[in-house]
């Protein structure tokens, strides 16, 4: 049997966390598709039907690439949206392009079934351990969780740094660090060290900050590259930037009753996906009196663009800006931009006029 | 009291069940009427820019019914259980409707599908009765009738589809949600146009729905939307009758979006084409295209009966 050489599509830093769940967890090598670029987009689009939404097209392009770095094993993951069906087309259309490679596709799989899970992934490696796999789990939970933490904190920090560029060198290294651990100690360990170092930046934040909250649909909003490295561009114009939104949140530690309560004078019924966050942390934030939200999404996100008319009487009650971004292959990043300076400006005149 | 109820979306699955059950319970209620040009562009006002055309109609009709009744009626649906789930935009609606319409003051009579929580069709109807002021007594009987009613009416147009099929005319299978295929401003032109051509349109959503969301698993395994299922599995059951297929989605569908590209990739051996309706004016582009897909269908069978 030819090695099973095992590939995810690119999804935040995350790659980091998989890498260490497959090779130590199941036993098989990772590759990890290079960094999204727009060629990426553009071989991913090509092969695409033409209204998908994007991430769909990005994860083909990963595909398409990790496969060319010597994959020839690929995962994709179920969903409650459209990612759901996912993992059947690209299959399809990779088998059409003519590429022999495996498919795991864990809308299979029974999410109430744990065991279906071990099934799949059994036809990668028929020597499966149950307890490796348990407890490379654990450490690989604690990963993604430091990789969330270590995040945030540099999220709302970086920009304001003396010396320019710091944090983000930092984080870097983390992340490289992070590469070689092999227990739960290790990455405990290795983070408390990282983050004492972020913390020793020298910063010069000024008094009155300029919040701004993010919110909205999964890829787009965790995955830079096809957010147009939106968080960046708002960093360097010395905003402090929240994001709830990332796999410790949404999937480890989510609270969907809390959600639901705290949002019930707008929201009475589940409406799908990460709407219902998105509408949570919205309100909290305006509540809180943040200076202003972003929402991004891919082109044509259903739950999102049904969060939106929730999203404007937010924005009305509270008197808080809210920008709407909609990404999809033919995003112009003039146009970012354009919107972004508006935006800026606007806030900033609301913050001189309530002085 | 009287209800209103938006012709669009979900009105064409259960439009039977709903004007019986109404009917049965002595209460007056007004349909919105075809969708037309204004409706259209009043949903477009009201909807989101990037929304699907049919959630844009939708809108549209519930802004028509805002000042002619007491309550318009908004079902929302979780997903069917074991049958499927649905796009999220069934899910929403509720919440959509209300949140855009909020400052009209918009009130809304709903029942909730979520056969995870129990609440299965009849103990919805039930809760929607009692909000209506009836007694479980009534509103069983009534709901029992309308449900009888449905089924009758549905076997009866699966019925009149099969007479359609036996004929000798050239039929061709249209894959759409029904809320497309029979809306008047965007999928009923498309009806007549064929029958103009002289083709008996099969709509594919006529069919024992059961028997084709289990079919649907020879074309795609993993489906998980009940309504795509059941329009996948149709094609599985009616495509050895049928000389072509039309799959009919409105832009920009989130489950055909994926559906159709299955169903174009693995569905051999009969022309197919793929149509995505937005609500631009305009018919010339459309009937050149249905015309060309017509004469190809009719060149392959001449020439099918010439080997013969």
């Amino acid at each position: 049997m030819e090695k099973c050489k095992i590939a995810f599509p690119r999804f935040g830093n995350y790659h980091i966390a998989l890498e260490f769940l497959f090779t130590k967890g199941l036993g098989v090598e990772y590759i990890t598709p290079p960094p999204s670029t727009k060629k990426t987009l553009e071989i991913g689009s090509k092969y695409s039907p033409d209204y998908v939404c994007s991430p769909f097209k990005f994860n083909l392009g990963n595909y398409i690439e990790a496969i060319e770095a010597g994959a020839n094993t690929l995962v994709q993951t179920g969903g409650v949206c459209r990612l759901g069906f996912y993992g059947e087309l690209h299959e399809q259309i990779l088998k059409d392009l003519g590429y022999n490679v495996k498919f795991i596709n864990m809308s299979r799989a029974d999410y109430q079934k744990p065991l279906t899970f071990y099934e799949e992934f059994k036809k990668v490696n028929p020597d499966l351990s149950v307890k490796k796999i348990a407890s490379s789990l654990l450490t690989f939970l604690k990963m993604v969780e430091c990789i969330d933490e270590v995040e945030d904190f540099v999220r709302q920090n970086v920009g304001f740094e003396k010396k320019d560029g710091e944090m983000e060198k930092i984080h870097e290294e983390y992340l490289n660090a992070l590469k070689s651990v092999e227990t739960k100690k290790d990455v405990k360990k290795i983070t408390k060290e990282y983050m004492k170092k972020l913390k020793n930046v020298k910063l010069k934040k000024p008094k009155k900050l300029i919040k701004i909250g993010i919110v909205g649909e999964y890829y787009t909003i965790m995955e830079p590259f096809s957010n147009h490295f939106i968080e960046k561009e708002l960093a360097k114009k010395g905003i402090v930037i929240y994001r709830w939104m990332n796999v410790s949140n949404s999937v480890i530690h989510n609270d969907g009753k809390k959600q639901k309560k705290f949002i019930k004078h707008y929201v009475k019924y589940y409406m799908g996906a990460t709407s219902m966050a998105t509408v949570y942390k919205a309100l909290e934030w305006a509540k809180e009196g943040f200076d202003g939200i972003v929402h991004v999404k891919s082109f044509g996100c259903t739950p999102e663009i049904d969060a939106m008319p929730v999203l404007q009487k937010i924005s009305n009650d509270y008197k808080i800006p809210i920008l709407y971004f909609s990404f999809d292959s033919q995003t112009s990043e003039t146009g970012i931009q354009t919107r972004l300076e508006a935006f800026y400006d606007m806030i900033i005149m609301r913050k001189e006029k309530k002085k | 009291m009287k209800i209103g109820i938006p012709r669009a979306f979900l009105y064409y699955k259960y439009h039977y069940l709903w004007e019986s059950f109404f009917e049965e319970l002595g209460l007056d209620y007004v349909v919105s009427p075809y969708t037309n040009r204004e409706i259209y562009k009043n949903g477009t006002i009201y909807a989101i820019d990037e929304a699907c055309l049919s959630s844009k109609i939708y809108l549209g009709h519930v802004a028509y019914l805002l000042d002619k009744c007491d309550y318009i009626l908004v079902p929302r649906v979780f997903g069917y259980g074991s049958d499927g789930t649905v796009c999220t935009k069934f899910q929403a609606i509720y919440d959509v409707v209300n949140n855009t319409f909020r400052e009209q003051k918009i009130k809304i009579l709903y029942y909730n599908i979520n056969p995870k929580e129990t609440a299965n069709e009849f103990r919805a109807f039930l809760k929607m009765g009692k909000f209506l002021g009836f007694k479980k007594v009534a509103i069983t009987r009534a709901y029992l009738i309308a449900k009888q009613n449905e089924k009758t009416n549905q076997i009866m147009d699966i019925r009149e589809q099969e007479t359609l099929l036996e004929g000798n005319s050239l039929k061709i299978l249209l894959v759409g949600h029904q809320y497309n295929v029979y809306d008047r401003y965007i999928g009923d032109p498309i009806i007549q146009y064929l029958k103009e051509l002289g083709v008996a349109p099969i709509i594919a959503d006529l069919c024992d729905k059961k028997e084709a969301r289990e079919a649907s698993s020879k074309i795609s395994e993993t489906l998980p939307w009940a309504f795509n299922k059941e329009l996948v599995g149709a094609i599985e059951l009616y495509k050895d009758k049928v000389d072509g297929i039309i799959l009919m989605s409105s832009f920009p569908c989130g489950p055909d979006s994926l559906v159709n590209e299955i169903i174009l990739r693995r569905v051999k051996g009969i022309p197919i084409l793929n149509l995505v309706l937005d609500g631009q004016e305009g018919s010339a582009g459309l009937e050149t295209r249905l015309e060309s897909f017509v004469d190809i269908i009719k060149i392959k069978k001449e020439e099918q009966h010439g080997k013969m």
